[in-house]
């Protein structure tokens, strides 16, 4: 697809959704939080699985960090700025990702799999059972904290979230993406997809594999934990389900739903399992069934998910419309 | 010393009910190379079912005798629902490994809600029937003899799948498959059917471990993604693929969990990721697996 169209999906794409808050009822806007949480998370984490090969079943130990960095910074320490919640959470995930991924990229396919959901269910029982330390399975509280600086006193919790927490989380979700679309687009990119397809022939080419491998490992690491420091805010609290390897295969379901093989794939993903979610939950208490159904028929049918449909469906029209340009 | 006794007996249970299912996530494993996650699903499905089929047998006037029939029937029964969701998984066999493992998640969301659908959100548990058949104690020990009947299956089973690869002719087509697929079938092996009758035995030993485990525990809905990681745990130690692996695999993590229950609870479950981790790294084959890709 050429730039021109993409950036303009994009562009309408950030136009509606800051419209959200002035046009929708609150609980919109507030519905759609998670939605950021995730879609910057799954950016991070489509580096490592769509442009790295590299299926993590694990990740979900990165939203949790930086949801517990949260409760840590802002709960327990008391520095309620959630600017310095998130700087935390960043350096959390480079300390926790470095030493981790410098044992898992050794492997690649299955194995980098079962290591990481290894690695995020160890830290689940840990966050699980030392219940002194970590609350244990009632988890730890996330206060409100200060955004920018600002207290917004007149708001209550709702309000911050549907109004000023949302503009921010959404500039955090474009800023977010601009710097992986410029890292997708950097040599180092070009590197990584190099190993995904040819791992033998990049080595040989002069590619370092497991320190790019690293390198992805550690920046889908910290996108992770920015997104989990975002839920941690809107739910109030970090609990161990975060890091459970089903919360992991929901990341996956949710990147696959949106389309791995494009750069906008996950927050796609992101965005439609967040809406069709809450929409099945209020129809049905069988909601895991449909989505479950729905995971299978796109693995199945659509391996490329809803972008690579729509993408297909683009190209038809282009196609279509050639030949009468041509006449 | 009989509180030790009473300990390593809890961790054997376990083990033997542990060695079930992961023996078929090997089998499938070993032979089709897919990371059943849904291995745990067929467990809760074996576990509801099999309290299910004992509360109608007793009210049908059943003596209790039958326990443990009636429940090896159930895992059996439930083996059913094997061969359409092997059919379904022939859709990704030529696929990349992730996108197996995903469909087989979906499996286990939608297992989920179907087990919900038909017996409830609440856990589901039979009364005391374990103690149908007594049990042996001397001093503080004592051993309901259903657990000891429960790991003298497993131990049968586990003779039986080793016959069953060793010395049968069919056998020896699960093996020649899951050494080389390409040219099992170029040698005219029928693997469709081979992988059809691999999944279905792979389920039946999930079903079969849940009916069994249900006399002595609640049949809950987190069961099964709860058993899948300790299966997997399992097959991770053993080596992918092996048998011997799952069988020394099952008995260290059913009794690294026994034991550090009693000295240090919350280093549970915590212990054994930690070995699961420590041999990947060091063996990612395991200890009795072939060499890693």
């Amino acid at each position: 697809m050429t730039q021109g169209p993409r950036l303009l999906l994009v562009a309408v794409g950030v136009v509606a959704l800051g419209l959200v808050p002035t046009l929708a009822p609150p609980f919109y806007a507030n519905l759609l939080i998670p939605f950021f949480a995730y879609a910057i998370a799954l950016l991070g984490f489509n580096l490592l699985f769509g442009y790295g090969g590299l299926l993590s079943f694990g990740h979900a130990m990165y939203l949790g960090l930086g949801a517990y960095a949260a409760a840590i910074v802002a709960g327990v320490l008391g520095i309620r700025h959630f600017e310095l919640v998130l700087l935390a959470a960043a350096f959390g995930a480079v300390a926790v990702a470095l030493p981790i991924g410098f044992l898992c990229v050794r492997y690649s396919g299955i194995f980098f799999g079962m290591l990481t959901l290894a690695f995020g269910m160890l830290a689940h029982s840990f966050l699980f059972k030392f219940y002194h330390l970590t609350g244990g399975d009632s988890g730890m509280r996330v206060p409100r904290m200060r955004i920018l600086g600002l207290e917004f006193d007149a708001l209550n919790k709702i309000e911050l979230l549907a109004g000023p927490f949302y503009y921010y989380c959404l500039a955090l979700m474009l800023l977010a993406g601009f710097a992986l679309w410029r890292i997708v687009h950097s040599p180092f990119g070009l590197h990584l997809r190099s190993l995904r397809d040819n791992p033998q022939k990049a080595e040989y080419l002069g590619v370092h594999v497991p320190q790019l491998r690293l390198l992805a490992y550690v920046i889908s690491a910290v996108y992770g934990a920015i997104g989990g420091a975002i839920l941690g805010f809107r739910i109030g609290l970090a609990d161990p389900e975060l890091v459970h390897w089903t919360h992991s295969g929901h990341l996956v379901f949710m990147t696959v739903l949106g389309g791995f093989s494009n750069f906008l794939g996950p927050v796609v993903g992101a965005l439609t399992l967040t809406l069709l979610q809450d929409q099945l939950q209020s129809i049905t208490q069988y909601w895991r069934f449909v989505l479950g159904a729905m995971l299978a028929a796109i693995v199945i049918f659509f391996p490329r998910g809803l972008a690579g449909i729509a993408a297909d469906a683009g190209r038809r029209l282009v196609r279509r419309q050639q030949p009468q340009v041509a006449a | 010393m009989s509180a030790f006794a009473n300990v390593v007996f809890g961790g054997i249970f376990h083990a033997a009910v542990l060695f079930l299912v992961a023996a078929g996530l090997q089998l499938v494993f070993g032979v089709q190379k897919i990371v059943n996650l849904a291995c745990g699903s067929f467990y809760a499905l074996g576990a509801y079912f099999g309290i299910t089929l004992v509360n109608a047998a007793l009210k049908a006037g059943l003596p209790p005798v039958l326990l443990l029939p009636i429940l090896i029937v159930a895992g059996l029964l439930m083996a059913v629902v094997g061969p359409p969701i092997e059919r379904l998984l022939r859709t990704v066999y030529g696929r990349d490994e992730s996108f197996q493992l995903l469909l087989t998640f979906a499996l286990v969301l939608m297992f989920q809600d179907v087990l919900r659908f038909i017996w409830g959100a609440n856990p589901r548990s039979l009364g005391n029937e374990v103690l149908t058949y007594g049990k042996l104690s001397s001093g503080d020990f004592t051993v309901p003899v259903y657990n000891l009947l429960v790991i003298a299956a497993a131990i049968a089973a586990a003779c039986l799948i080793g016959l069953f690869l060793r010395r049968t002719s069919y056998g020896r087509l699960l093996r020649a498959t899951a050494e080389n697929r390409a040219m099992a079938e170029a040698l005219g092996v029928n693997v469709r059917a081979v992988y059809a009758v691999v999944f279905s035995l792979g389920t039946l030993l999930g079903t079969l471990g849940g009916a069994l485990v249900v006399p002595t525990s609640a049949a809950s809905l987190d069961m099964a993604i709860e058993f899948v990681i300790e299966a997997f745990a399992v097959v991770v130690i053993g080596g992918l693929g092996s048998m011997a692996g799952a069988l020394i695999g099952a008995l260290l993590v059913g009794l690294i969990r026994a034991v550090s229950l009693v000295v240090y609870p919350e280093f549970e479950i915590l212990a054994i990721y930690l070995i699961v981790i420590g041999t990947l790294l060091i063996r990612p084959s395991g200890l009795f697996g072939k060499a890693a890709s």
